[in-house]
This record gives structure tokens, sequence and C-alpha cells, in this order.
């Protein structure tokens, strides 16, 4: 029984924050003393933040148990949910820092905007099922079918893997790529057994999937531990391979009629 | 200078307020009859709070066990309920759910899936087949990415991060809304012909919740305050099995479906408490021993349901009894045992892993628990209200023309108390009604004219707290709530707390009504509270004042004062409405009569 054996609940300790406070036109960061007891979260110290010592302190956040994808921000310089950082596992007695995800612009205080998100996603072809199996108008798919969609669409749309990736981050190419979520948004669109759409083209044209150099830094901040550069964009990026560059596939093409 | 100068006007021929499964659900139905859609949520697209539903969705599809049909469902809801659900709703739900979740699929779905390749249906309290379509443990996010995705490209206009004040009426009809946006602060005016309340619940007015902090009851006050009814507000469901450790946890959900997947409940003595005490309606639908639960949850069609799988009320109940009698966990709650299946499957751990991902992440992150192997620690927490809006049962309208809800802001479905999975199947099923009534409705009538003292009325309430200074901030007044209505009007209820409850509320309104706030209109949420505390104190009162009303223990209400249930108050339902000097008056109003056809179903299956 862990959680029986735990330790006092009694103990607490004093924790410094600083957390950037600012907006559109720039910030600084501002410190507070936190009061820490066990099982405590990130969000739960900016929440008693709030409630203390600056109850204007803007910070989006909703379910508080990692399903909404609504409270990523920078804990010590890594992306996280604020909701799934306990407070054990960052360094005793160090100070912590909190930073908005800074691949979007800033709002105030924690809180970015994201809007460029939606924007992307609906631009992407929506799905186009397959007409239905069965008189009742239903399907018949196998797990084994569905597993790998299923990984993708755990996706909570917290956005971190956007803000890591340094396409976004430091190159800024919001015009030109999408990011890991929506390559990975395509990705569970192509391998849905129902879907007849076909997104290689702009994947390869449009959304910038050349321009991922499968670092992975996607993959190691998504919160819901899905694949997504090995099990989503690597599959992706190999079927354009087999569309569009393929030797054979190019030369079957130059002597297949067009039309 | 006109109105239009001040604040940024939308005009629509629908409204959404609310982006949930239901709103969505609204929204794409009245664009698709040709309405122009606008839809306002106080979070961002696809956050709602519908995104933490576990389980499953309820639809008597057959798939797993054909005998399951919509007469089976309706008679289980009506069961659940205590038979003040209105029968209307009942049987549009029964039998509309299964094409509801087909329709999903369609939009692009991907739920688990049987041997045969069907959408797979696992068991849930109160039901009596395994009914509930399911994504593993997160079904709520499959249904409102799937609404969201399909919906954005339906033509609806989403406004996020804003929040409505008041709705606007002209002559007792509905002329729209006025809120503001988040991030600038900047009011708005959204003019509309017929506007969708979808706000969801009201859990946040509790100190122990699994709701998020958008339930604070919006839509139950904005359509209170502009004339609608709140019916069975004494209604609220206490989910059996929340989080109680760590402290900043609790509360958070622990889904049923850890039950329906073979969890059992024991006490600090190790034992099953739950076969102690069976409801006399449910007597002959539960298992007569340990042995037979655990076939009826490997599927065995001959073998009756654990107790773990009866109605969430009772379940609730039995967990306190145990825990008020001693024989709780270390951190006031009991144990919740999945692990112990390893004795009966092989691989138990890895299918654990697969039926209850996210359960097991939870646990494993928030409070350092392998449920493979470990017990968990759980406890009643507040999850739900079956009370809200009374509307009509076909059409979603209510008793102010042109104001219509859906999804959990409504009564009428659950009565007195809700089935597990029958929540999800509600939102989209009577979000299409809604959204279907409220195009046609808003195809029959002209935009409303704004009376712009009204406007102005509201806009200026919201800026006094900027213009006070050296009142309390909102946080400290809204945990005081939480604390009153947690401790006297919780699971247990007597007449005496109650009374007390509602003084405490009366001082709460007075010091709310004193609160300042400081800094800007941008994001400033010590400005969010202060609004959403005045939707909260509007709820509480009446859930307070009509649990005071019923005198009688049933369903969800549990009332120490009155233990029995009276057949006298199965009559009627309570009804909590704003009288002219703006007061709030409860009254009786006779339940639904159940047609005979209806009738007889009930009868059959009881």
């Amino acid at each position: 029984m862990t959680n029986a054996t735990a330790q006092s609940p009694d103990e607490s300790r004093t924790v410094q924050f600083r957390v950037w406070r600012g907006n559109r036109d720039g910030g600084a960061f501002a410190s507070y003393p936190v009061t820490v007891s066990e099982g405590m979260v990130v969000l739960d110290c900016v929440h008693q933040i709030q409630a203390v010592h600056a109850p204007d302190l803007a910070c989006r956040w909703n379910c508080k148990a990692g399903k909404c994808g609504s409270c990523s921000a920078e804990i010590n310089g890594t992306p996280r949910l604020m909701c799934m950082t306990r407070m054990d596992t960052l360094p005793a007695d160090a100070v912590v820092t909190i930073e908005p995800m800074r691949s979007f612009p800033s709002i105030r205080d924690l809180v970015t905007d994201v809007s460029w998100n939606f924007r992307v996603k609906q631009k992407i072809k929506p799905f186009k099922p397959r007409k239905p199996d069965n008189a009742d108008g239903s399907w018949t798919m196998m797990q084994v079918d569905v597993d790998r969609v299923q990984e993708f669409r755990k996706c909570i749309e917290c956005f971190l893997c956007q803000d890591v990736c340094h396409v976004l981050r430091d190159h800024h190419k919001h015009d030109e790529f999408i990011g890991p979520r929506f390559l990975m948004y395509n990705a569970a669109l192509e391998m849905h057994p129902l879907d007849t759409e076909n997104r290689l083209r702009d994947l390869k044209d449009n959304d910038g999937i050349g321009y991922c150099n499968i670092t992975k830094c996607c993959t190691k901040v998504c919160p819901e531990h899905i694949g997504i550069t090995d099990n989503a964009i690597i599959p992706m990026k190999e079927r354009i391979v087999d569309e569009f560059y393929d030797p054979i596939t190019r030369l079957f093409r130059m002597f297949k009629p067009k039309g | 200078m006109s109105l239009s100068d001040r604040y940024i006007v939308h005009e629509h021929d629908v409204l959404v307020i609310g982006a949930g499964g239901a709103g969505l659900r609204a929204a794409i139905e009245a664009s698709g009859s040709g309405a122009k859609v606008g839809v306002v949520c106080k979070s961002l697209l696809g956050k709602a709070h519908t995104v933490m539903a576990e389980g499953g969705m309820a639809a008597a599809m057959g798939n797993v066990d054909d005998r399951d049909n919509w007469e089976v469902h309706f008679a289980d809801t009506m069961r659940g309920g205590q038979y003040l659900n209105n029968p209307i709703m009942a049987e549009h739900h029964a039998k509309e759910s299964p094409d509801r979740v087909r329709e999903l699929e369609a939009w692009g779905a991907v739920f688990d899936r049987t041997k045969e390749g069907k959408i797979l249906q696992r068991n849930f309290g109160g039901h009596r087949y395994p009914r509930l379509a399911h994504v593993g443990d997160r079904t709520g996010l499959e249904l409102i990415r799937t609404l969201q995705d399909h919906g954005i490209h339906q033509g609806m206009e989403v406004f996020m991060e804003m929040t409505v004040v008041s709705l606007l009426t002209t002559g007792g009809r509905i002329a729209g809304a006025v809120g503001y946006d988040r991030e600038r602060g900047r009011m708005r005016i959204w003019r509309a012909k017929a506007v969708i309340l979808a706000t969801g619940g009201i859990g946040k007015s509790f100190r122990i919740t699994s709701n998020s902090w958008e339930g604070t009851g919006d839509g139950h006050a904005l359509g209170y305050l502009a004339g609608a009814e709140l019916m069975d507000m004494e209604f609220v469901q206490f989910h059996p099995t929340g989080m109680v450790w760590p402290p900043s946890v609790r509360g958070i959900l622990v889904t049923e479906g850890v039950r329906g997947e073979g969890g059992v409940l024991r006490n600090s003595e190790g034992k099953r408490f739950m076969f102690d005490d069976i409801p006399e309606a449910y007597k002959n639908q539960v298992a007569k021993d340990e042995e037979e639960g655990w076939r009826y949850v490997c599927g065995d069609k001959n073998a009756n349901r654990p107790p773990e799988l009866l109605t969430r009320d009772h379940v609730a109940r039995c967990i306190n009894r145990e825990i008020k009698a001693g024989r709780g966990s270390p951190h006031g709650g009991v144990y919740l045992d999945i692990g112990w299946i390893k004795e009966k499957i092989p691989n138990a751990a890895a299918h654990i892993q697969r039926k209850l991902p996210s359960m097991y992440h939870q646990f494993k992150q928030l409070a350092g628990v392998d449920i493979t192997t470990e017990r968990m620690e759980v406890g009643p927490t507040t999850h739900y209200i079956m009370g809200g809006i009374a509307v009509d049962g076909d059409t979603q309208m209510s008793c102010v023309p042109g104001l219509f809800a859906a999804g959990e802001v409504t009564a009428g479905l659950h009565g007195a108390n809700r089935l597990g999975g029958n929540s999800l199947s509600d939102l989209v099923v009577f979000g299409k009604l809604a959204g279907e009534h409220a195009a046609k409705y808003a195809k029959s009538t002209t935009v409303a004219e704004v009376d712009a003292a009204q406007v102005e009325s509201h806009g200026r309430a919201i800026e006094e707290p900027f213009e006070r200074s050296g009142g309390e901030n909102a946080f400290a007044i809204q945990s005081a709530l939480q604390e009153a209505m947690q401790d006297l009007v919780g699971i247990v209820r007597t007449e005496k707390e109650m009374q007390l409850a509602l003084v405490k509320i009366a001082e709460f309104k007075g010091r709310h009504a004193m609160v300042s706030v400081s800094g800007t209109r941008e994001y400033n949420p010590g400005w969010h509270t202060t609004i959403d505390l005045s939707y909260m104190l509007i709820v509480s009162e009446s859930i307070a004042r009509s649990a005071i009303e019923r005198k009688e223990s049933r369903g969800a209400q549990f009332r120490e004062d009155y233990p029995e249930k009276s057949a006298e108050c199965g009559t009627f339902n309570l009804i909590a409405k704003r009288a002219s000097d703006g007061s709030m008056t409860v009254t009786r109003r006779p339940i639904v009569p159940m047609r005979a056809d209806l009738k007889a179903i009930v009868e059959k299956m009881k």
C-alpha cells in the first residue's frame, strides 16, 4: 500500500516560484513563495499563488487530471502539463520556474494564443468514410485494424509537441509547417480503416512534412506517450516516398496514360 | 453613443452556449438545417468537461447481448431515476441513442470492437445488459473530438474563451445574449432568434467534485434569471468513486468502468461490503455470491450483476456508511481493487492497462499507485446534477419562447438518479433534438430588437468590481460556499443543516456584492471567478431550497430526517422559479404521466 505508508501529510515546505508575468508587449519574472504539501502538483501551486498573492495571474486549466490538455507550460525549461507535474518530482528546495509555451504568442502571463493550431486543423481534409458495410449504417472493423489509429486519437491537444518542435520554436515556420500534432492528425485519418481521402500531396507540398528531421523531441514531451515520430510521422514520410519518389513507381507512371 | 460603438455585435439564427457534447451536437444539427449558428464557450474548443467522461455511452445496440433493446434501456433508465423521469425523454433517449452512436462512427469515431468487428459494449451500473459503447476509459475525449472535428467543417462560428453574463429577452422571448471575451475583456452582444443552453453542470458549488472550474452552473442561472424553470435541483449525483488521496486530487473521477471490468469494493477489514445491502427494486438482478458476480463480468448471460454495479446513489451511500462506521481506508475512503482479477485471468496487468489506460496513468502519476497490483482508495465525489432547466420532452424548449436546453443543464431524462453511461448518450440525443427544433423555431421568427437599457445594466454590473477597492477577492467566498454546500447540503441531508446553508448563502451574496477586483480586464481569473460565483450562488440556493422541500429519501437525495421513500413525493417534481420580487419560489408539479404502452414496458421489466 503505497498510499497508506506515505509520509506524514502535515509535512509542508516553502518553495519559491518564479512565474513569468506579462503580455504581448513583454514581461518579467515575479517571485512568489508557495506552501507545498504532500502530493501537490505545479498547478496546485499556481492556484495557491492566485488565491493568496495574485488573483489576476492568468493561467489556463480545466480538468486537472491530464485529460483536457489546457495547462501546458514550460516548467524549469521543459514543456509539461502543470496538472501532471508533481512537486516531489522536481529538485527539492530549488526555485521552480514557470513560463508560458514559447512557440506561441503571449496573451497574458501563462496563457498563450494557440489559435494557429485551430486554423491549421480546419485546412486538413476531413474524414471521408467508405459506404457503410451493413444495413444499419455501421461498419465492420477488427480491433487489430483500429489499434494504431486509437493510439493517435488519445491526443489531448495540449500542443506541447508543437511547443518543443524546433521547426516552429526556433525557425518559426508556422506558415509552411503544420507541426507534429497535425502530421499525426493526418496520419490518424490516413490510417483510419474507413477513410477514402488522400492527403499525401498536401502533406508533401503544403504541410511541410519534409521539415521534420526526426529528432523525436515531440515524442519525448507527449503526456499521452504517443509514438508521434515512429508510429505517425515516419510512416507518412514513407508513404510519400512510395507515392512520389519511388523510381519504379515513377517509371511505371511515365508509361501509364494520364486521365 | 449606440450599442454597436461600445459592444462587438454578432448576429445568428441560433446561438449555442457551451461546446461540450450537447452544444456541439446541437450546433451541427442546426447548421445542417441551414441555420446560421454561433457557439460560445468558456474554454478552448475541445476542452469542455465532456472530455472527462470515461466509461462510455449507453445505447441498446445489442452487439454483445442480443437480448438488449430500447425497451430494456427505457425501463432501466426509469427504474434508476426512481420514476421521477420525464418518460417522453426517456423514450427518445432509449430509441435514438443507437443511431447517435453509429453516426459518431460515420464522423470518424473509433470505438473498441467485438470479436466480430462490431462496436464493443461494456457493463455499467443499473444497465441490465452490457450496453456502453466505449474507447478504453477515454470515451468522452473520443466523443468531443469527433464532434469538434466534424463540426468545424459545418459552417458554425465558434467564439472560444468567452463568457455569457446574461440572456437578453424582449417582450418575454429570447433576443440573444450579452457577454465578454476573456482575452481582452471586450463586451459583446450576440443577437439570435433562438438560444440553446448547453453549459453542463454545477459541481464547483461543492468542495469535493470531479468537475473542472467550468462547472459553475452558468446555464442554470442564466436560464433562471431569464424566466425559465429549474426542475429537480435537489438531485445531485455523488459519484461513488473519486480519488481521495493525495489531497490535491481529491474528487477526481475514477470511472465506473473499473467496476464494469471486475473491480470490487472492500472495507478496511477486507470485506466486500456491497453484498450487505441490496435494494428491493434490484433484488432479482443481483448476483447471490462473488462467483456469480465474476461470471457476469465475463459475459455469462445466466449470471446476475455483482452488487458493485448497482446504481450510483446506492453505492455512494454504502461507501459513506462504511467510512462513518470506522471501516474506511487511511485517507477516508474505501478500497477499490481491480488487481485481484489476476486470480482469474492470465496477463491481468496488461488487460487492465489496455481496458483502463487513463486510470492506470492517473493513479501511477498522481498517487504513486500501480492499480494492477495495488488497491485504490476511493470515496464519493460531486459529479453530476440530474436537475436543470425544465423543457418540453419532444422539442427541448423551455417555458421562455426561443430558449432551448440540452445535456446536463436540462432536467427530465434522469429523474432522481442518472445511470452511468446515460450522460454521453443524453448529450447527442438531446443535442440533436435541441438543434433541430431551435433551427425550426428560428425559421419561424425574426430576430428580436435588443433592449439597450437591459444590455447597459448588465455591462455596468460586471464592471463594478473594478471600481470597488478593499473588498475580498472572489476566491475566498467561492471556497467558503464550497465548504458550506459540501458540509450542509451533501450526501446526507437534514432540514436543520440546509436551513443553515441558506443563511450562509444569503451572507455570501452580501459579500459577493462587495468583491473588488485588481488588475486589468485582460484574462483576469479573479474577475472571471467573481462572475462565475454569481451563478454558483443561485444554483446553490435552488439545490438547498428544493432539497428542503422534498421531505423524503429517493435516488440521489438522502434525508437523515426523512430516511424513507414516500409514495406522495413520488407524484411530483419540484420547480424553482424566480418570483416578480426577485425571490426564489419552489413549487410542486405533478410528474409527466406515462403513456399506457410505456407503463406496460415498465411493469413487464420489473
